[in-house]
């Protein structure tokens, strides 16, 4: 048993080492390259970009995201917004009705379908050659478009990601998030060199429109429809690019319930949009997605349950160890206890250990630097890591929990749901432009 | 060429991860061959200990006992024991300590002989205790025992307890065994004043029969005194 579970803890934390240490290498060849700009600039050119905000109950939040976007430094009849309530039960209509009269934005009041289905309505709104989509619980820095939109200047970019970032960490579980997004800036900046983006998040991701008329609206996918329109672009060789100084301000949930809710919805949409893009994993002509960015998603997933598994494994046979030990001789309190380094666990395990940890630690002081400009510990990063490693195993047990369940009950039933609201846009957006198979 | 390129980084990042985990093997292996040696190192003090007080209780047959209580009541075979045990089941390196745990039981043979000859001139209390388990299979009723041991140890600081593993490949083990008829359906097994105990004994049975011991002891050295 203990030779069997070594054996697997050494395989996988070989491969998180490797994920690191692959993220690590890619940074220092390619540091020079990352573009952190500071002064204000002039586009040569400013193209047209419709900005979908999907809102659902709102109604503290939505005024200040469409604030941040009217204060975006971003010609103004070139910016258009299209705000809609997703069937909000709050006030939250009647705060965006109030923008209803500016003239670059329109407001849409729709029953509620899932914000999948609010942004594919934006969709059919959408006139400009660029289009995003910005969630109200988000605020975008004003320069943050301006600096998205140099990345187009490639021809072949499809889609930019922005820097996310938590907006005032009030607490010790924001911190621990806040680093936590830090070194997602960083990892996925390294992630976009080699071209392997598996998410366009939510906030802030500008695309061609062109992307959805090839490709076909948002769909479910299980309620991540960022990142399932991530994997698609993949698939069909669409590049994806990241703007690491294109910030983006988000409220990060405050209370381990909240966090444990989204973090379950959003690996369990990982899993499942996994399970649909299979055919990427390990196929040559899908390079990087193929070969690092899912598996390496994977291994987190297996990597994090495992761990769990080995410390409860340890904890409860160490507390029947000791329990044993009181029913026997006692509760003793003259354990005179002396350090004696030759009881220090020096096992190859520990250094491993350390070596992993470090790693993981290296990422989180990159990730902080990429946003500071320079290389500052903070109690954020030994939050996260704590937080992390105790929380993490829940939230991905749960997530597996729900994949395994809704595989077999609700399989066919999403999926027909699915078809019958893509058939429909599809239709609409291929009126506009070219819509292939989707 | 950006496929070619791609390649060459995942065999690099192979190698470079590979060589950390080397790392981490050399300075675990550089870490326990230390303590290897410092455990070679307790014995071989020991080891000298105990031949110097044979030596000197030879030398002088009408021994001083203020001479020698101290110098024999090796503390440092208890912190030997725990070492051993511990680095059983956390160092690895199987032979190496199975052959230090051999070396380990003749120098508590040892100490048992010379210690009781002494004892037993000198007048001196104390209890001796010889325990016999197994590592062979899997016994919770040794592990118990052991617990119940550790904590008298701790309680009686005068109480020596030699502890000795069942399936230990070694004559004069099994020469202990043969003395007592100790069989290993009977573990775990204790020597009590020369009385063999099997099975698990609590704490507060074997506390009775120490404090019984004592008093033996306590008894002997006046006879002696008296035959002289």
């Amino acid at each position: 048993m203990a030779s069997i579970s070594n054996i697997i803890f050494f395989i996988l934390t070989f491969l998180c080492v490797y994920v690191q240490v692959f993220f690590l290498l890619t940074f220092f060849e390619k540091k020079k390259k990352i573009l952190i700009r500071k002064e204000s600039f002039e586009l040569d050119e400013y193209l047209g970009v419709t900005v979908i905000v999907p809102c659902y109950n709102e109604e503290k939040t939505i005024k200040g995201t469409i604030d941040s976007l009217l204060a975006l430094d971003y010609p103004e009849e070139k910016l258009k917004l299209i705000v809609i309530d997703d069937g909000s039960k709050d006030n939250t209509w009647t705060v965006i009705k109030e923008f209803e009269k500016h003239p670059n934005i329109k407001v849409f009041r729709k029953n509620n379908g899932g914000k999948y289905t609010a942004l594919n309505m934006g969709l059919l709104h959408t006139d400009t050659p660029f289009v995003g989509c910005l969630d109200a619980d988000s605020f975008v820095d004003s320069q943050a478009l301006k600096r998205i939109m140099t990345y187009f200047e490639d021809k072949d970019t499809m889609a930019v990601a922005p820097s996310i970032i938590v907006d005032n960490p009030r607490n010790i579980l924001q911190g621990a998030q806040k680093a936590e997004y830090e070194m997602a800036v960083y990892n996925k900046k390294m992630l976009a060199f080699l071209g392997g983006i598996h998410v366009t998040p939510g906030p802030f991701s500008i695309f061609r429109k062109k992307v959805f008329e090839d490709l076909g609206p948002y769909r479910h996918a299980h309620n991540t429809e960022d990142q399932e329109i991530a994997l698609r672009m993949q698939k069909n060789h669409y590049k994806i690019e990241h703007c690491p100084d294109a910030y983006v301000y988000t409220v990060a949930p405050n209370s381990v319930k909240k966090l444990y809710r989204q973090r379950v919805r959003w690996i369990y949409g990982f899993i499942r949009n996994a399970i649909d893009y299979r055919r990427l994993l390990f196929n040559k002509k899908y390079g990087t997605i193929a070969f690092f960015t899912l598996p390496s998603g994977l291994i987190s997933v297996a990597s994090a349950i495992f761990l769990f598994w080995m410390f409860l494994y340890n904890f409860i046979s160490f507390l029947i160890h000791k329990i044993s030990q009181i029913k026997i001789v006692g509760l003793s309190f003259t354990n005179n206890f002396s350090f004696d380094w030759f009881f220090f666990d020096t096992k190859t395990i520990f250094f491993v250990s350390i070596i992993l940890y470090t790693s993981v630690i290296a990422s989180l002081l990159i990730g902080r630097s990429m946003i500071e400009g320079k290389i500052r510990f903070s109690f954020d990063i030994l939050y996260f890591v704590i937080i992390y490693s105790a929380l993490a195993p829940f939230w991905i047990l749960k997530a597996i929990y729900n994949a395994i369940r809704s595989k077999q009950s609700s399989w066919t039933l999403e999926r027909d749901v699915d078809l019958i609201g893509l058939a429909s846009c599809k239709v609409e957006l291929a009126k506009k432009g070219n819509a292939t198979t989707i | 060429m950006q496929q070619q390129s791609d390649w060459k980084r995942y065999v690099i990042v192979f190698f470079i991860t590979l060589s950390l985990f080397l790392t981490a093997l050399y300075l675990s292996n550089y870490f326990n061959s230390r303590k290897v040696n410092q455990l070679k190192a307790i014995q071989d003090k020991i080891s000298i200990d105990i031949l110097s007080s044979e030596t000197q209780f030879s030398l002088l047959s009408e021994l001083s006992c203020k001479n020698v209580s101290d110098s024999i009541l090796s503390g440092e075979l208890g912190e030997l024991a725990n070492k051993l045990e511990w680095g059983q089941s956390n160092i690895g390196r199987s032979e190496e300590l199975s052959y230090l745990k051999k070396y380990y039981s003749l120098l508590e043979i040892k100490d048992y002989l010379l210690t009781k000859k002494i004892f037993s001139r000198c007048g001196k209390k104390s209890a001796f205790i010889l325990y016999f388990y197994t590592t062979a299979e899997n016994c919770s009723e040794c592990e118990k025992e052991g617990l119940v041991l550790t904590a008298l140890r701790k309680k009686y600081p005068e109480l020596r307890v030699y502890s000795f593993d069942y399936s230990i490949d070694l004559s004069a083990v099994r020469a202990m065994l043969n003395i007592y008829k100790i069989e290993d359906t009977k573990l775990p097994a204790l020597v009590v004043d020369e009385e063999v105990l099997t099975g698990f004994y609590s704490m507060e049975e074997l506390e009775s029969r120490i404090k019984e011991s004592f008093k033996l002891q306590e008894a002997k050295p006046e006879d002696k005194k008296d035959s002289n």
